[in-house]
């Protein structure tokens, strides 16, 4: 076959552009997603609201958080450096400390609100485990796999809510109830709220907001614009913990 | 040629010395053999013949993990047609109940070593409350 200078010149251009054009279009469409980043065509995505206002903390309630612990093996270690936490007590100014002072629910500031992880959209843990031991799934759950942790605690500096904890002891002997159902954690490992992925799948809601008697924790699928969650966030208004990072959290806290 | 006798002698006594731990274990009544494991009084292994579970298994429980822990995938139908949790400590130990007398047996005489009991409970100690 025999191909002049102008034919070689209009093949070769042609399939440059071909080239280019599915490069860029893959750039605007999901394949040129990058490893971690939301997955928007997913059905689901978990999020959990918290009323503060129905929650009873000031006659001391800690429910969610034992009903948690239970369900997961969270030990109880009373020296602070050594504490595990999936779902915990914040004083309002420290969950919110950009919050300052010229929003009106000075009542609220006063009080504590239940934090845990906030799943975010875009996990800073997610990006920086050397292992891919933690991952974003589809659902919008970061999940932790404890058999590929290796302990290195990126994950927990990366983290800006503190919502991950590190075993630096052996944690079984500080487990108060044992629950067989659950597999506990060895020392050296980190570990950190799963929205309770092992009940999702069984159909059943998180522990804690199954013993939430008050209603103060909501969840549902922020995909389903039926939902409770949905519902909630269009009637009113909602704060996310510390926005201006650009995480995209999970967890809605009303006013 | 007149130190025949104490070549001899010396060679036998050496080989006396070396192969002490055999005929110790033969005086001791203690020769090596199999560990003898307690298995289910009926059945069979539902994921596998007795060779293949015998030389397997630890494959096939690290690919429950991936798949229960990274895909989401948590049952299995076993050979007998029964859909299964892969899951650890409730399948398995369903049927093998005593972890002493079955798993740790064998790796003990094998000197396998199982790290996964640090987290996973064996849930009959546990009802014991044990640890
Ligand atoms: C550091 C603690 C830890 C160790 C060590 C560990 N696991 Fe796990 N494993 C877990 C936790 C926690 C889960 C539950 C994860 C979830 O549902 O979010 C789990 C889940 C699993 C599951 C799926 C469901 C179930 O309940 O069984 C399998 C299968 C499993 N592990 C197998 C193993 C095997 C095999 C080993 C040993 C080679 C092992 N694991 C060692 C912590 C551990
Ligand atoms: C439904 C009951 C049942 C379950 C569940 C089960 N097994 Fe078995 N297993 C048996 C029986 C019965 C045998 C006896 C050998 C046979 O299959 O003929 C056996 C044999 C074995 C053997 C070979 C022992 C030998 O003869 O040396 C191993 C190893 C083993 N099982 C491991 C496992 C592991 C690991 C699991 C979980 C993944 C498991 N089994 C789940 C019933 C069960
Ligand atoms: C017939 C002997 C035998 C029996 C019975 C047996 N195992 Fe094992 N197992 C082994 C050997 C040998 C290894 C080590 C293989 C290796 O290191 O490559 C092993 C390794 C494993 C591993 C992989 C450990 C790791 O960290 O990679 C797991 C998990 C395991 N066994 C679970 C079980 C469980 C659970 C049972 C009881 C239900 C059981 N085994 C019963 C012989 C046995």
């Amino acid at each position: 076959m025999s191909l002049d200078r102008r034919a070689f010149l209009g093949v070769a251009g042609l399939s440059a552009l071909a080239v280019a054009g599915t490069r860029s279009l893959d750039a605007l469409t999901r394949r040129g997603r990058a490893e971690g980043a939301s997955e928007a065509r997913a059905a689901t995505r978990w999020a959990m609201v918290v009323d503060p206002g129905k929650c009873r903390k000031d006659d001391g309630c800690t429910g969610c958080i034992a009903a948690c612990d239970r369900a997961h093996n969270v030990p109880h270690f009373s020296e602070r450096a050594h504490e595990v936490k999936w779902i915990w007590r914040e004083p309002f100014d420290r969950a919110f400390p950009d919050h300052g002072g010229s929003l009106p629910e000075d009542a609220a500031r006063s009080q504590s609100v239940p934090v845990l992880c906030n799943h975010c959209d875009n996990p800073p843990c997610v990006r920086v485990c050397p292992v891919q031991a933690t991952w974003k799934r589809a659902d919008g759950i970061v999940m932790m796999d404890y058999h590929r942790c290796i302990g290195c605690r990126y994950c927990m500096a990366a983290c800006p809510y503190g919502a991950r904890s590190f075993n630096w002891l052996d944690p079984r002997p500080r487990i108060k109830e044992p629950n067989p159902e659950f597999p506990t954690r060895t020392k050296g490992v980190v570990e950190k709220c799963n929205f309770c992925e092992e009940r999702l799948a069984l159909g059943r809601p998180p522990a804690c907001v199954e013993a939430c008697t008050e209603g103060a924790l909501v969840f549902g699928n922020l995909k389903d614009p039926r939902s409770e969650v949905r519902r909630l966030l269009r009637s009113r208004h909602a704060l996310r913990r510390k926005p201006e990072l650009g995480t995209g959290p999970n967890v809605y806290y009303l006013v | 040629m007149n130190d025949r006798g104490l070549i001899l002698g010396g060679l036998l006594l050496f080989v006396g010395l070396i192969t002490l731990p055999v005929w110790y274990n033969v005086a001791a009544g203690t020769p090596s053999r199999p560990p003898e494991l307690k298995l289910p009084a009926q059945g069979k292994d539902p994921f596998g013949t007795a060779e293949y579970m015998r030389a397997s298994h630890m494959s096939l429980l690290v690919a429950w993990r991936d798949e229960v822990v990274r895909g989401g995938e948590r049952t299995v139908v076993g050979r007998d047609g029964k859909t299964y949790a892969k899951s650890l400590t409730r399948t398995c130990m369903d049927c093998h109940s005593s972890r002493a007398e079955f798993c740790d047996r064998c790796h003990g005489y094998t000197s396998a070593r199982v790290s996964c009991w640090d987290c996973h409970a064996d849930r009959r100690l546990a009802e014991g409350s044990a640890r």
